[in-house]
């Protein structure tokens, strides 16, 4: 028997973060309602911990352990540095919106945190059990999350239909991550990878357990056909567990994607190519013409979220570096747009009121230019006109889909871009040519407003620097390889 | 010696200055917001100059070239540089904006220094488009411009404004996504370079000449704009504060046509060739028939936004009957174009901000109150009709002369504006400036004072310059012109 102690090192930053919530869940038990926000900022201070954690220890080469299940790389880092700061601007936007409805308490801090582990088990799986463990992590801690308003009774509904849907989109995956361990015997990802390498092309049974992680891996993007759940929870849910669902989540299922399809299926990749390719197009269609009809901003960044995860896609069928390179920098820049959207909507709510519908933006370039200007950068980037962050994030997309020979995909993509850019018109519009509805003044605390100035001029400022971050993300793909 | 960075300055000042006005903050700062604006204004003219007087008008090649990596991972860089056909367009620009922000110093009592941040940010956008020797770098600004053209329109704008800035909006985006995924296949056929220069030499079949000519021709012909997909321009112009009306007429009209001589013809020679009857049968349409629309529009503005659809006409025409006079004649025509439409959209400014009216019934007998006015609008419509002695004869007479060396029919479709356009402009003169004072609101106006002076009268003698001594500005283009006219008749087969 072989009990040697696994090399702990690479897995510190979740050990670090495991622990926290776990000391932050204690803690919480001792404290009172006037200090709860002893457990806020020790999250906030974990998450500040965990990143220089990882930029010390930052891993230019792989590191595997655990045997062999959990490897740090430059991919893992990355994604974990970018979970970190999201979440981080994810809790400064909540914290008012939290006091106000009676959410500001330890169990929603702590569930926060274990959605976090469960997204760096993601990115840093290496195994399929890693890759499962990490997902029902963040799941499980989602679906408590949604649910965290116990008396709305919009949320709980929302909550089940988020399970239930996460439910079978888990077994799904897990159904074909057990075929595929029927043909190759294997559940460690490399070697799946050279098990089927080994194998003619066209075993049925490999070609089944695809399909079934395919679909286990759009549900949790939320790419057409399986997006049915993403209106109900964005709409349902509190605003605050919204911003949390709608942003770093992306990023470990982007993680999933990089593992499981590139990593381990890169030999069927001609097969996940296709079925990507359909759900893009009809991503980007439905997702761009549904949003027109919406009237509640929530359901219609719902709808835009499914949009951008079939534009998202089309990286990903470009089925190269550049293209994967182009799909994470397109997830890095729209969660952070996804994220000052949302953001948004918090700041304008108040005690009492939820700036949920879209004619709640109206007129806000009178109440407040600075706000309403931020607003309109994020949605020029959402809709990706120059010179904002969304459109080289489209740019490098439609680059790497030409650069694969589909031009055609190209133009289809542009055109529903254009669509798309209608709906983000009208908030502009509502916010810079209509007179206010609701006059109450915004009252906003410095914190956010400072971290909702800096995630609205990112949309811009990052424009120069454009080049440097697109050349960390291929050096992460190039990581893995 | 010129700084090596004059270029960069020429677009970052006035984007930069735009960024600075904002921080005037609210209309109580508006006087500041405004004297800033101006001074920021002036500045950037100022910049524009020694582009002008640094220029080498013996050369072809790019001058004033910046070349930094921008995006190294796709070969996107920060690349500028001008030659003889960018230079006069970037000089109009910056001179424009000075009138505007002149124009708009008392009208504008809403939001001043939002107002006057957008002008000078598109400004430097606008030089950019110009300016730009990478692909991506010229689709950045060229789209971003958008963004505070949607912005004016949509604040300062008429009673209709939200619907005229959307459908500008969205027409003009539709138009340009295209072209982006034209850029893109250039770009991996073309050894993976966003260079627009190294797009000169690419050789590339006869399809794919065709079907990457209607992907620029869409961008293109929308900001033109050309017949039939002009519908935008005159709802925007309508809508559209004078200030905004000047600036699209002006410059983004010229953007279109810039975008032909900078891609579509050096890029698809052959193309362009076998399309050009495609080319010149839309623009004598524009011409013959749009002077036709022109000339029962009761809308003064709308009058002037169907006169330049027309006007543009000339300018493609020019483009596409690949000679010398016609090239340099479409050029003039687009400089001429920006003083003349502007100014006549100045004049209906001047009158509309003291009768808060445009239709032309409401006018009448203006001159008898107005005399100074009516002096400097009857030289601009001169110049709209292109009497000898103004600018606008020159482009005109340089494009006729040319058209008549390939068809004399062409010449002729293109002759029919000197008729058609005298009939419109001079009728509209006619109606609202001659004649007996006709209620008591025309009665009560008075003449312009002297920010109005002072703008007309810079535009003025900018018309009579061009006119007369029209040298500074062919000389200018000279080489360039011909350059490109050995581009576009070299076969890349």
């Amino acid at each position: 028997m072989n009990f040697a102690v696994p090399n702990i090192a690479p897995a510190v930053p979740e050990i670090f973060i495991l622990v926290m919530a776990c000391a932050i869940l204690i803690l919480d038990l001792f404290l009172n309602d006037s200090n709860r926000h002893v457990g806020y900022f020790l999250t906030l201070a974990t998450l500040v911990g965990a990143a220089v954690v990882t930029v010390r220890s930052f891993h230019h080469t792989a590191v595997y352990t655990f045997n062999h299940m959990f490897v740090a790389d430059m991919l893992s880092d990355v994604l974990n540095l970018a979970i970190y700061g999201l979440t981080f601007f994810v809790l400064v936007y909540s914290r008012r919106y939290l006091r106000e409805r009676g959410m500001f308490r330890g169990e929603y801090f702590v569930l926060a945190l274990f959605g976090v582990v469960g997204m760096m088990i993601m990115t840093s799986a290496a195994h399929f059990l890693t890759l499962y463990l990490g997902l029902e992590l963040l799941s499980l801690s989602q679906y408590a999350l949604v649910a965290f308003q116990r008396d709305s009774s919009r949320a709980t509904e929302a909550a089940m239909k988020y399970f239930v849907l996460g439910a079978l989109a888990s077994g799904m995956l897990l159904y074909g991550m057990s075929m595929l361990y029927g043909v190759t015997g294997s559940l460690d990802i490399g070697l799946v990878r050279q098990k089927i390498e080994a194998i003619s092309s066209g075993n049925v049974v490999l070609i089944f357990g695809l399909v079934f992680i395919v679909v286990g891996l759009a549900f949790k993007l939320g790419a057409v056909p399986f997006h049915m759940w993403i209106p109900d929870v964005y709409e349902g849910a509190p605003t605050a567990v919204t911003l949390y669902v709608g942003t770093m989540p992306k990023l470990a299922a982007f993680a999933m994607i990089i593992r499981l399809l590139v990593g381990g299926l890169q030999g069927l990749s001609a097969n996940w190519q296709e079925m990507f390719l359909i759900m893009a197009v009809l991503s980007m269609a439905l997702g761009n013409v549904a949003a027109i009809a919406q009237t509640n901003i929530k359901r219609m960044l719902a709808y835009s979220t499914i949009s951008h995860m079939g534009f998202f896609l089309l990286g990903i069928v470009s089925a190269g570096p550049a293209g994967y390179g182009a799909a994470m920098f397109y997830m890095l820049v729209y969660t952070t747009m996804s994220l000052g959207g949302f953001g948004m909507v918090i700041l304008l709510s108040r005690a009492g009121f939820e700036a949920e519908r879209l004619d709640d933006f109206k007129g806000l370039n009178q109440r407040s230019p600075w706000h309403a200007f931020i607003m309109l950068l994020l949605m020029f980037s959402m809709a990706g006109v120059p010179p904002t962050a969304g459109f080289f994030a489209k740019l490098l997309v439609f680059q790497a889909i030409v650069n694969a020979g589909y031009v055609w995909l190209a133009a289809v993509g542009v055109l529903l871009s254009v669509v798309g850019a209608f709906y983000y018109l009208r908030v502009v519009k509502l916010m810079y040519f209509d007179a206010p509805v609701d006059s109450s003044p915004i009252k906003v605390d410095a914190d956010l407003q400072l971290m909702m100035g800096i995630n609205g001029l990112a949309m811009i400022a990052v424009t120069p620097w454009v080049g440097a971050l697109v050349n960390l993300c291929s050096q992460a793909i190039r990581s893995i390889s | 010696m010129y700084s090596a960075h004059a270029l960069s300055l020429a677009i970052w000042l006035p984007i930069l200055g735009g960024v600075a006005v904002l921080f005037t903050g609210g209309d109580t700062n508006a006087h500041w917001a405004r004297r800033l604006s101006l001074l920021i204004a002036l500045a950037a003219f100022a910049a524009t100059v020694p582009l002008y007087t640094g220029f080498d008008q013996h050369t072809a090649a790019m001058q004033f070239v910046e070349n930094y990596s921008w995006i190294p991972a796709f070969n996107i860089d920060y690349h500028i540089g001008i030659d003889g056909i960018s230079l006069p367009l970037i000089l109009l620009t910056s001179f424009t904006t000075v009138i505007v922000v002149i124009a708009g110093w008392v009208v504008i009592q809403t939001r001043v220094s939002q107002y006057m941040a957008a002008f000078l940010i598109m400004e430097g956008l606008m030089i950019g488009v110009f300016a730009s020797m990478d692909a991506i770098l010229f689709y950045v600004f060229w789209e971003a411009m958008l963004i505070p053209m949607f912005v004016i329109i949509g604040i300062w704008g008429g009673p209709n404004r939200v619907y005229a800035t959307v459908k500008f909006f969205l027409y003009t985006l539709l138009g340009s996504v295209v072209m982006l995924v034209a850029l893109l296949f250039l770009y991996f056929k073309g050894g993976n370079s966003f260079d627009i220069q190294s797009f000169y030499t690419l050789k590339l079949s006869m399809s794919e000449q065709i079907l990457i000519f209607f992907a620029f021709l869409l961008a293109f012909a929308v900001k033109v704009p050309m017949w039939p997909v002009h519908t935008w321009l005159p709802d925007a112009h309508v809508e559209a504060p004078t200030g905004g009306s000047v600036v699209l007429a002006a410059i983004m009209l010229k953007m279109g046509a810039y975008g032909f001589l900078r891609f579509s013809l050096p890029i698809l020679p052959d193309a362009s060739h076998e399309l050009a009857w495609l080319m010149i049968t839309l623009s004598l349409v524009a011409i013959v028939y749009i002077s036709l629309v022109a000339l029962v529009q009761e809308d003064m503005k709308k009058l002037i936004a169907y006169s330049s659809i027309a006007h543009m006409g000339f300018v493609t025409l020019g483009f596409f009957i690949f000679n010398a006079q016609g090239m340099e004649g479409g050029l003039i025509e687009m400089v001429s174009h920006g003083f003349v439409s502007g100014a006549l959209f100045l004049c209906v400014g001047v009158l509309y901000d003291r009768m808060h009216s445009r239709q032309i019934r409401d006018y009448g007998g203006v001159a008898n109150r107005m005399p100074v006015f009516a002096t400097f609008m009857m030289l601009f419509v001169m110049a709209n009709v292109g009497l000898p002695g103004t600018s606008g004869f020159v482009g005109e007479f340089l494009v006729i002369l040319g058209s008549f060396q390939v068809n004399g029919w062409y010449a002729f479709a293109a002759a029919t504006i000197l008729v058609t356009g005298a009939a419109y402009t001079l009728w509209l003169y006619k109606r609202v400036i001659f004649g007996n004072v006709v209620n008591d609101r025309v009665a009560a106006l008075h003449d312009v004072g002297v920010r109005e002076f002072s703008f007309l009268a810079l535009l003025a003698v900018a018309v009579l310059a061009m006119g007369l001594w029209p040298s500074p500005f062919l000389d200018v283009m000279h080489v360039s012109v011909n350059h490109l006219l050995v581009q576009a008749a070299t076969s890349k087969l």
